[in-house]
């Protein structure tokens, strides 16, 4: 499968947009506040709107290049691109929504219709008209339309935004499905850092209509400013094992055993946890007869902050990163500093399971 | 008045009732492609002079029907600016034929044609096309698939009002194209003459019962397509 390769710039009204990235298959995140461009550069990929300058380029099949005056329209670009309200057409039903590309975009269907309906579970919809959908099911049904159309590549533009909870938990785990078995480069524009943490395998952060940084997320998130109250990083590694009476899983981070509460996770799973600056503890000498089931040991890399209350501290371990929040009065009660070979606690049920990535078996 | 043929209608009146819809339906089916055209113009683009242009539209609806059909019988008389050159090249005459009558009621049908077309060109979200564009589609297919089904309501509802106004046409016909029995004589004007006439109320009534008739058909008619068409209802 090709590689989307993006190098453009732009503008949508008075707002100017730059962007240079590339989306390998798995899903890239382009991820920045709202006002930060994000909708504006998908514009742009699925050619409603032009750049000024620059080149699109899906694998060796070139979308937009201003040097060579190429400029394909969408319906030549075969891109999938769902829409943030879904878009689905008020007067035809679910079924005639579902296969818009094949009899009116005359495009063949990548994947047989049926593993489309079973893959977003859209069976029992297929009759009914989008005004009697609710939100989530919409927004499934204008996901399976993209997949439908053979696309290249899957432009998501804030799918869950318009959802609430429950709904965002409903369509999660097919988003997930969608990532792992297509095969294709998604695109997920979000503003929400859990759903981000949870699909992503590739980050771009978007600001002002710039790319302000780009990477493997971890790594991303690693070195995003952490002074948010969801502050975070995110750490990577396998399941090897459970113990069924008390529900705990057993996850190996590279030498280091971590314990979190889930139920559905199985051996040999590669999973990425995110666990939040402020539910990490640090303590000088490891700490016996203690609830808490994670005690790491880190050694501090950075400590920012030299004012305020809170110091936000870096902490690394088995090369993966972590970061700690404490109270300036602890770090000075410990004489904290950088170099220090110290305890991270962290509490199994603390790991937020919500913005867990769970891999493939 | 020979003869009585089906309900009670003599022959005489069915000739008038056949004309008076044939020359609603030729203006109705002329002038709404102009007028669609002329709605997406006026809700898709901007342009200089587009006020202009909106308001020469709404002339019909506001200018005395005697003075619409007086420039009319000027521009479209066979010595008329347009007139001469519609004779000599396509051989068609509108001075004192029911083609003059089909083009008066057309001309004053065509702002109520415009106006809803134009709002429901205007509600349509734009988002759709753009979608339908993403999954393949041209812009011709898409206005085709998307646009068009989704303005269904919008047209018809034009074409009801339309068509009824020019159905009921009297002041521009009159003076385009005279009061002619047999060419040019539709509902209105054969019910203008039979009043003129002295004990003519009775055989009015007649023509006034199927003209009140073929209004309310047209609406009731229009209502049904539009739930018909109606994208939003569930099923």
């Amino acid at each position: 499968m090709s590689k989307l390769v993006v190098s453009i710039a732009g503008r949508s009204g008075a707002f100017a947009v730059s962007a240079d990235f590339a989306a390998a298959p798995g899903v890239t995140a382009l991820f920045g506040h709202s006002g930060a461009g994000k909708t504006t550069l998908l514009k742009m990929i699925a050619g409603t709107l032009s750049p000024e300058r620059g080149r699109i380029a899906i694998g060796d099949r070139v979308l937009f290049d201003s040097e060579t005056g190429i400029n394909l329209p969408p319906e030549k670009r075969h891109i999938g691109y769902v829409f943030q309200d879904a878009r689905l057409f008020p007067h035809l039903s679910v079924k005639h929504n579902l296969t818009y590309a094949l009899w009116a975009g005359r495009r063949n269907a990548g994947k047989p219709f049926a593993e489309v309906a079973d893959l977003l579970g859209l069976a029992a919809l297929l009759d009914r008209r989008p005004a009697t959908l609710s939100g989530g099911e919409r927004q499934r049904v204008a996901i399976g339309r993209a997949l439908l159309s053979n696309p290249a590549l899957l432009l998501l533009d804030e799918p869950l935004s318009s959802l609430d909870h429950a709904r965002r938990q409903e369509i999660l785990p097919y988003l997930e499905r969608l990532r792992d078995e297509s095969g294709l480069p998604i695109v997920y524009v979000s503003h929400e850092i859990d759903e981000v943490a949870r699909l992503a395998d590739t980050l771009v952060l978007l600001s002002k209509g710039e790319v302000t940084a780009s990477g493997p997320v971890a790594e991303v998130f690693a070195n995003m400013d952490g002074t948010g109250e969801d502050a975070g990083t995110l750490i990577e590694g396998y399941v090897i094992g459970r113990d069924p009476q008390y529900g705990v899983t057993f996850i190996d981070l590279g030498g280091e055993t971590f314990q979190i509460v889930d139920e559905a996770l199985r051996p040999g799973m590669q999973v990425r946890l995110r666990v939040r600056a402020r539910d990490v503890s640090l303590a000088r000498q490891a700490p016996e007869a203690i609830s808490i089931r994670n005690v790491l040991p880190v050694q501090i890399v950075t400590i920012n902050g030299r004012e305020g209350t809170f110091a936000e501290m870096e902490l690394s371990f088995a090369a993966q990163k972590l970061r700690a929040r404490l109270t300036r009065k602890s770090v000075a009660d410990l004489e904290l500093k950088p170099g220090d070979n110290v305890f991270a606690l962290v509490k199994a049920v603390s790991v937020d399971r919500s913005s867990m990535r769970r891999g493939k078996d | 008045m020979t003869g009585t043929g089906m309900f009670g209608l003599a022959e005489a009146d069915w000739g008038i009732i056949l004309l008076s819809l044939r020359v609603a339906l030729v203006a109705i089916l002329f002038a709404l492609p102009l007028a669609f055209a002329m709605a997406w113009v006026l809700a898709r683009h901007s342009f200089p002079g587009k006020s202009l242009l909106q308001a020469v539209i709404t002339m019909p609806l506001v200018l005395p029907p005697v003075v619409t059909g007086y420039l009319l019988l000027r521009w479209f008389g066979t010595r008329g600016a347009l007139g001469a050159p519609l004779n000599e090249w396509f051989g068609v005459i509108f001075a004192f034929r029911w083609t003059g009558a089909a083009l008066a009621a057309g001309v004053m049908a065509f702002p109520l044609l415009v106006r809803p077309m134009r709002l429901s060109i205007e509600n349509i979200d734009r988002g759709l096309e753009e979608a339908a564009r993403t999954l393949g589609a041209g812009r011709v297919v898409a206005f085709l698939t998307v646009t068009l089904p989704l303005l269904f309501p919008g047209i018809i509802a034009g074409a009801v009002l339309g068509f009824a106004k020019a159905l009921g046409e009297f002041g521009a016909t009159i003076t385009f194209v005279s009061n002619i029995p047999g060419e040019t004589q539709t509902l209105s004007l054969a019910i203008y003459s039979l009043l003129q006439t002295p004990a003519g109320d009775s055989a009015a009534l007649k023509l006034i019962l199927v003209s009140a008739f073929l209004s309310i058909a047209a609406v009731i008619f229009s209502e049904w397509l539009q739930r018909r068409f109606d994208a939003r209802r569930p099923e």
